[in-house]
């Protein structure tokens, strides 16, 4: 289908020069969609009228206005269905928000409209983002467009899903604990999390404010730039968000010989599956082979990640939660009293992943346990910071493998919580210690997708994006799957 | 009270900051507008929405702070407060735990006894809840609730005194003091019966054999009092009702509790034996809250004069010690009287012109000091013709009068009423003669040593000259006039 196989910079250069219209983008992205996902299940809700109609009117002003500039001119996106939209319902993959409308768009929305991005649709997601395998969506699975009986990850599995099977170039996720790294890495594509603060979080439903970040899904390092450009920059409607300007639009290809490369030892050891540590490995003999220095180094409260995750996204995420309630929008159970409505509302509108999580958070901040969980899980945390501001005094960029397995099977892991949690080992510490990830595809083992994660220091994306574009360039050219329509 | 108990009694008292906007979001901070017009994401608890701390509100808060003599702490934080209620859009309250804004002030009463500090324990910042309004008599036989927004958002600062005061007077004279230093600060309408300002009472009775912990000791919350005077009446209804069940021996209930207007009695809403466990943890959504410390510093340096200087300061003026106490009370009068005085500087014909016949006039209007109807130049005036002699002081009365009912000048009043004193000496002196005149059996009565009777000559000339001449004057010229015929 013409214009798919570009990527979303080459698109809107395209479409900014007149060779392409963004109408024949967005039609060829739909009906790429028509075609293969209903094998896929990525898209909750696909906008064919709204996304025409801003095509459309996209060109007609770029026909009238040839100076206008814009980065993302004409290129097809998909949006997480936890960010807020005006122009189609939100609803978290949850029954709690079935056909909400949002009265206004989230910042990140905003500022893609704003690009010239067209959405056109919206895709799926553990329900309020509580997952790692798109599982637990209240609406659909969705399937790896690798292996259609594996998962895709999560909680983006969407997003990854969308542009790994070339739906469309580039999606906008969100990551909590891993969940735009992991379905990244499962579905062989790029996703980054940014620092905390560096993209605004209003219009993102929360669900543990201080570890959520939005951040780009592309099957380019240059998209993964561009899309971060375009999302990130101080948001007066967010208090956390930092003050500092955006991202480069473009990446500046680092010069591995200058780079410092800390392979923490307790990400490298068992528990990994051989097929995955053999493409890791394999990726790091050749950014070895760039000149790049390699350096064991440790994070000692790495152990601890998990059991910190868990609690802190708990506890915030019981209180993020609470306002679904019934009373003002969303599902409402009827009941003869106040207490009864709230009780079945949530009951019913909250799936079980959901309720298990808000009951585990609940239970954290509860008067007599608040010092043993919750504030001592902060505790740990500030420790897990160290260990990385440590690491980052003798070494410039940390790699590791995003997940240690390749992509489950559905129902491997759905009936075992801890089994399922155990797949963010690599991934929830970034997000405890508030610094940028990106998880960059590094090959196929077994005919499916390995990650390779990148983390630096805050606000270092460009640093991160500078080395995976250099070992991009030096990677074999991946096939995409999907390419005649469907895989096995 | 009883011999063998002490009353303690502590007050958290919430005020609503005159803030352009609300806590956390831009929507319009007012009060009395048609249901949910003054709502946005934010403030209505939509998905993805985030607060974002107003500046004013900090500062109005700071204000108070610094007016109440606290602690300001350079480095507070936020904490979410967590309920489910249908006025709550979050199910959570942004608030302030563990480290407000402000700790360790004080208000001074002033008791029979001589002036006492009360305690202050802390200032914090909060957002208000909405507004339900049930269909049907009450909440229990309601058939539905209505939910408006508009207040939800809407900046509180909680004011927690220490379980300091003994007795229903010492918590009014508290609550007093406390509206009035606040009042001066214009940071809030401080208007109990719209809800600005809203007081909560604890209660209890200590054993004076008790030597334990007062935070240990039964208390029962009183909420939702609507003025200062009922705030005083609950308290009173709870000693007794406390005092009669430890008397028989009946333990007392931790428990919160209504008051009763009609009854004058308090009544059980819910029990507190099982704590309501709120969940506090710091809101993530935003950073501690740091104040600069020059911005600090000139907070400081802007606060304008408290009661407690202004007291002193018009004791020195001359106001007398019961006045001043009224004067300062209204902000609104001593910003009127202080006003009068700079034209007038009489500063007790001022005093007692404002506080017995102007405040009348203006209180039958049912007017206050923020408009009172006649202005203080009009006043000053007014004062001025009694000085120069040109009013006697009831003429004066009936001028002030009329400038109520048509709002024009002293001068205006005085000649469409064509009152004036004559002041001309000769023109009296001509009537005064014709009265001892036509009076002379009088006249040798007063000159027989019958003092009463120079009055009747007094009087006979006021008649004469419709009470327009100046009676010191009148009396002086009699006795010149009859000391002339002798």
């Amino acid at each position: 289908m013409a214009g798919l196989d570009w990527d979303a910079v080459e698109m809107a250069r395209r479409v900014q020069s007149g060779e392409v219209s963004a109408l024949e983008l967005v039609d060829a992205s739909l009906e790429r969609i028509a075609a293969v996902d209903s094998n896929i299940g990525a898209f909750l809700y696909v906008d064919d009228v709204g996304a025409r109609q801003s095509a459309r009117r996209l060109d007609s002003e770029l026909t009238r206005d040839q100076k206008k500039s814009l980065p993302l001119a004409g290129v097809p996106v998909a949006i997480k269905d936890n960010l807020v939209t005006r122009q189609m319902p939100t609803t978290a993959a949850s029954k709690m928000l079935q056909g909400f409308m949002s009265p206004y768009d989230a910042t990140v929305v905003e500022r893609l409209l704003a690009a010239g991005a067209i959405p056109v649709g919206k895709v799926n997601l553990d329900e309020f983002a509580m997952g790692s395998s798109t599982e637990h969506s209240a609406y659909q699975v969705t399937r790896n467009p690798w292996d259609i009986s594996r998962v895709p990850g999560g909680s983006s599995g969407g997003s990854a899903a969308a542009v790994a099977a070339g739906m469309v170039p580039l999606a906008l996720g969100s990551d909590t604990g891993g969940s735009i790294r992991t379905p990244a890495s499962y579905c062989g594509v790029f996703g980054m999390k940014p620092t905390y603060g560096r993209v605004s979080r209003y219009g993102l439903i929360a669900f543990a404010s201080s570890l959520d970040q939005v951040g780009p899904f592309s099957r380019t390092v240059r998209d993964a730039a561009l899309l971060l450009h375009v999302i990130s920059g101080r948001d007066p409607h967010d208090a956390t968000s930092v003050d500092v300007s955006s991202t480069a639009p473009t990446v500046v290809v680092a010069d591995p010989t200058q780079m410092r490369i800390g392979l923490p030892e307790e990400y490298f050891g068992d528990g990994i599956d051989p097929n995955v540590r053999t493409q890791v490995d394999a990726a790091l003999e050749t950014l070895k082979g760039l000149g790049a220095t390699l350096v064991p180094i440790s994070l000692p409260h790495t152990r601890y990640a998990i059991a910190t995750y868990y609690l802190i996204a708990n506890a915030e995420a019981s209180s993020n939660l609470s306002r679904y309630d019934g009373v003002r929008y969303g599902f409402r159970e009827t009941a003869p009293d106040l207490i009864q409505m709230y009780s079945r509302t949530r009951s019913q509108g909250f799936g079980d992943e959901v309720q298990r999580r808000i009951l585990l958070g609940t239970h954290a901040l509860s008067a007599g346990y608040y010092d043993a969980y919750y504030l001592k899980a902060q505790k740990v945390r500030t420790l897990i910071r160290r260990d990385f501001d440590q690491a980052f005094e003798s070494v410039d960029l940390i790699v590791t493998p995003t997940v240690p397995d390749l992509p489950f099977k559905f129902g491997e892991r759905a009936l075992d919580p801890l089994q399922m949690y155990l797949t963010d080992i690599f991934t929830v510490t970034t997000n405890l210690a508030g610094l940028p990830g990106l998880s960059q595809p590094i090959g196929l083992a077994d005919g499916l997708p390995v990650g390779l994660q990148w983390i630096a220091p805050a606000l270092e994306e460009e640093r991160i994006l500078g080395m995976a574009s250099a070992l991009e360039a030096v990677l074999p050219v991946p096939s995409w799957p999907m390419q005649g329509g469907l895989s096995r | 009270m009883s011999d063998n108990y002490e009353v303690v009694i502590g007050l958290e008292v919430h005020v609503e900051l005159k803030t352009a906007s609300k806590l956390f979001c831009g929507c319009a901070n007012l009060f009395g507008q048609d249901p949910n017009t003054h709502t946005c994401p934010v403030c209505l608890g939509m998905p993805g929405a985030l607060p974002v701390l107003n500046r004013d509100a900090v500062a109005l808060a700071t204000r108070a702070a610094l007016a109440l003599s606290c602690t300001v702490h350079s480095f507070s934080k936020f904490d979410r407060k967590q309920y489910f209620y249908p006025d709550l859009p979050k199910a959570y309250q942004i608030s302030q735990y563990d480290q407000p804004l402000a700790t360790h002030g004080q208000v001074t009463i002033r008791t029979e006894a001589g002036p006492r500090a009360i305690g202050i324990e802390r200032i914090h910042l909060e957002e208000d809840a909405g507004k339900l309004n049930h269909i049907g008599q009450r909440l229990g036989d309601a058939t539905g609730s209505l939910v408006d927004l508009n207040r939800a958002g809407v900046p509180l600062i909680e004011i927690v005194s220490q379980p300091e005061m003994h007795s229903p007077e010492e918590a009014r004279l508290y609550l007093t003091e406390l509206r009035t230093v606040l009042s001066y600060l214009d940071i809030s309408d401080l208007r109990m019966e719209e809800g600005s300002m809203r007081c909560d009472a604890n209660v209890s009775l200590r054993p004076l054999s008790y030597t334990g912990s007062l935070a240990d000791l039964p208390r029962v919350e009183i909420k939702n009092v609507n003025s200062f005077r009922n705030v005083q009446r609950g308290i009173e209804h709870e000693i007794i009702r406390q005092r009669e069940l430890l008397e028989q021996g009946i333990r007392i209930v931790k428990e919160t509790r209504g008051f009763d207007d009609a009854a004058g009695t308090t009544y059980s809403q819910r029990s507190k034996e099982a704590a309501n466990d709120y969940r506090y943890f710091p809101e993530p959504d935003l950073p501690p809250l740091v104040l600069d410390a020059v911005w600090l510093e000139d907070q400081k340096n802007q606060m304008p004069s408290l009661p407690e200087e202004l007291r002193h300061q018009l004791a020195a003026e001359g106001v007398l010690p019961r006045d001043v106490d009224v004067l300062v009370q209204d902000r609104a009068l001593y910003g009127f009287w202080r006003q009068t005085v700079a034209i007038y500087p009489d500063v007790k014909l001022v005093t007692n012109w404002l506080l017995s016949d102007y405040s009348r006039h203006m209180n039958a209007k049912g007017l206050s000091f923020d408009n009172p109807g006649v202005s203080a130049p009009h006043l000053a005036e007014l004062l001025a013709l009694i000085e120069d002699g040109t009013l006697s002081g009831k003429m004066a009365k009936e001028v002030l009068e009329s400038m109520f009912a048509t709002g024009e000048s002293p001068q205006v009043v005085v000649k469409r009423l064509g009152l004036s004193q004559i002041t001309d000496h000769e023109a009296i002196r001509l009537i005064v003669s014709q009265i001892v005149e036509a009076n002379p059996a009088v006249v040798a009565d007063f000159l027989g040593g019958k003092e009463k009777a120079l009055a009747f000559l007094v009087g006979q000339v006021m008649k004469a000259t419709k009470g327009q001449a100046k009676p010191d004057l009148v009396n002086a010229l009699l006795r010149e006039v009859i000391a002339s015929h002798v």
